[in-house]
């Protein structure tokens, strides 16, 4: 008897009834899972790190010319091309050669001292001539190679993707179920019930925080499987720290979704809160790059505070103490949208 | 307990500059099923949705189940039972889970299982919303209606848009679910779908009453039960249609005249001397029982179909 009076709890079944819903639409579970996944594997392969850079440097006609070719292509990070003396100063002057040698018996080099390229390069091309020449170094320098995970810029993107994966979730799925069931009037059904307003609330920002929480760990899992991207801090913190989130926007979308009522109305101001703050918010790059009077407002955004929690947390193992202001902006976000949209919430 | 189950008195509703409705006056005896009736845009949908405490009225004096919304709601709720005109439920969600759903909202009620039943969609029990078809949806509309074995079930156009044949299955499915002191509020523009299933017809057009009374009350009011109906070329005049035998009334639409009339026995022959003596051919005579749509027609002028239009 008590497990059927649990079953029957409304909060219970409405909790379900987002589940279900959520499981039985593959596309949802696409957007949920399979889009963040897409978009960090083509972000990540696009700005991935790559390996030491070969300069290009042009070798102008001569009686030596064969001969430096050679010596330069076997040297480490230079790539000779064999040009003409007038072509060779062009593309030095357009900067797609980073030196020109000129190969006499004494050979000259041109190159632009300003350019970093043109003296990296001198270095190289001068120790290689030497070398080649019979030159013997007095002393063996050993090198190690060394890539600081946590510094690579899929660092820095993995937690921008997740919270702007968690902004689009809680927005697109709770806003767009919300007024599909004001178009279907079972909103409208519901109100005729003796359904509690809050037992609808508390189940839909508990199915929120469990598909919040399956996706922050899925997020997690496949950056450090792919792409050995770790969290530093704590795993706990990060993971509140996107449940937070979550509920935040669940409340923003409550409020988007409390009027509207039909689909074109709902996406327009769906659209109209996530793309600014998809550009403004530093996903994808650093909010840093805008201006410095910008910086203030930038920094009440709430997916700003999401996403600098979540780096803060990922990048540098920041402790909960560190996060108190962003920490106060998602509060205030969300806390204001909840009551405003049970406010206006229109449910006939 | 109340002998009434609704009692509105003088009740308006104002959108703006539309009033859908204008100073009804409405009772409804425990135990019955009344039929509201009247053409779309009447204003029948706005007058269910304020006796279901879905919509506040700009004025009048409503008592549901001897309650008030205004200090009862909650408790209202949990004694009525509501079918909305078009619900989509949860596509996703399957007969079960949605009525399921619906019963955990209330604290008393009949099991998931009876109700699915009731409505006689066992079969479909595991299938998913999206799959019924539109009896089927109608049929799990009125199943989350009946889950709370409510003493006041509101049907709001629980068939339109079906085919005759689904219509005629979900008759059945209502005609079984009437009786043992529960009241029915059903609302419809079907003339045959308030004859078969109420009681009561209350017919409605442009927010007020014009009619009201058992289906048989109403066709008897127009005078006669059998109405005769011809086209006559050259058309009779009303002044010797005068001498039909049992006559209560005539009307012109075009070329057909109808006749409202007592006893066709006596009728038909009068109106074959009449055309006779006047020269007059008959290009069409047909004769049938009056129905509800004759009485719209003459409390209007216009018939439903025309009001709609």
């Amino acid at each position: 008897m008590a497990s059927l009076r649990h079953w029957l709890s409304p909060r219970w079944q409405l909790f379900l009834m987002r589940l279900r819903s959520f499981t039985r639409e593959p596309s949802a579970t696409f957007w949920v899972f399979g889009f963040p996944l897409l978009m960090s594997i083509a972000l990540g392969l696009a700005f991935r790190n790559q390996g030491a850079t070969r300069l290009t440097v042009a070798v102008v006609d001569g009686a030596r010319q064969a001969a430096v070719m050679a010596t330069l292509g076997a040297a480490e990070g230079l790539a000779p091309q064999a040009l003409p003396l007038a072509e060779a100063r062009e593309a030095l002057r357009r900067g797609k050669v980073a030196l020109v040698v000129v190969p006499d018996a004494e050979p000259r080099l041109l190159l632009d001292p300003t350019q970093p390229e043109g003296r990296t390069a001198r270095l190289l091309v001068s120790d290689a001539l030497q070398r080649s020449a019979g030159r013997v170094d007095p002393l063996v320098v050993e090198e190690e190679k060394v890539s600081a995970p946590g510094a690579r810029y899929i660092d820095f993107l993995i937690p921008g993707l997740l919270g702007f994966g968690i902004m689009s979730s809680s927005i697109w799925g709770l806003g767009w179920a919300l007024v599909q069931m004001r178009m279907g009037k079972l909103l409208k059904r519901f109100a005729a019930t003796p359904m509690r307003k809050t037992d609808f609330l508390s189940a839909f920002a508990a199915a929120r925080l469990l598909l919040a929480c399956l996706e922050t760990l899925f997020f997690v899992a496949f950056a450090r499987w792919i792409f050995d991207v770790r969290v530093a801090g704590s795993l706990p913190l990060f993971l509140g720290w996107a449940l937070l989130g979550s509920l935040c926007f669940a409340g923003i979308s409550a409020l988007v979704a409390s009027r509207a009522e039909n689909s074109e109305t709902a996406s327009g101001l769906m659209n109209l809160v996530t793309l600014p703050m998809t550009v403004l918010s530093g996903v994808f790059f650093s909010a840093s790059h805008f201006p410095g009077w910008m910086q203030p407002v930038l920094r009440l955004l709430p997916l700003t505070a999401l996403i600098d929690g979540l780096r803060a947390v990922a990048t540098d193992g920041a402790p909960l103490l560190a996060l108190l202001r962003p920490g106060l902006v998602l509060v205030t976000w969300g806390a204001l949208a909840f009551a405003l949209a049970v406010r206006w919430f229109r449910w006939v | 307990m109340t002998a009434l189950a609704i009692e509105v008195e003088g009740l308006v509703k104002r959108f703006g500059d539309v009033v859908a409705v204008d100073g009804l006056d409405l009772t409804v005896r425990t135990g019955a099923c009344l039929g509201l009736l009247g053409p779309n845009g009447a204003g029948k949908t706005t007058t269910v949705e304020i006796l279901e405490g879905l919509q506040r009225p700009t004025a009048g004096r409503v008592s549901v189940l001897g309650r008030s919304w205004d200090r009862d709601a909650a408790a209202i709720r949990s004694r009525i039972g509501v079918a909305l005109q078009e619900t989509r439920f949860h596509e996703k969600l399957t007969v079960e889970e949605t009525v399921t759903l619906f019963r955990s909202f209330y604290p008393r009620g009949v099991a998931v299982d009876r109700v699915i039943g009731q409505v006689a969609l066992e079969e479909k029990r595991n299938a998913r919303y999206g799959t019924l078809s539109g009896g089927q949806k109608q049929r799990l509309a009125l199943a989350v209606g009946l889950v709370a074995d409510p003493e006041l079930l509101f049907l709001d156009e629980p068939t339109t848009g079906l085919d005759p044949a689904s219509r005629r299955d979900l008759w059945t499915v209502i005609e079984g679910l009437k009786g043992r002191g529960r009241t029915v509020v059903l609302t419809t523009h079907y003339m045959e779908e308030a004859a078969v299933l109420c009681d009561d017809i209350v017919i409605v057009d442009h927010g007020k009453v014009v009619a009201r009374g058992t289906p048989s009350e109403l066709v008897h009011s127009l005078g006669g039960e059998h109405l005769v109906e011809f086209v006559a070329e050259p058309a009779l005049t009303a002044e010797a249609l005068a001498a039909v035998p049992g006559l209560s009334g005539q009307r012109r639409r075009e070329d057909t005249v109808t006749l409202s009339v007592q006893a066709l026995h006596e009728a038909v022959p009068a109106v074959l001397r009449i055309a006779e003596a006047q020269g007059s051919r008959l290009s069409r005579l047909s004769t049938r029982a009056a129905t509800l749509d004759d009485v719209f027609l003459a409390l209007t002028g216009r018939t439903i179909a025309e009001a709609e239009s």
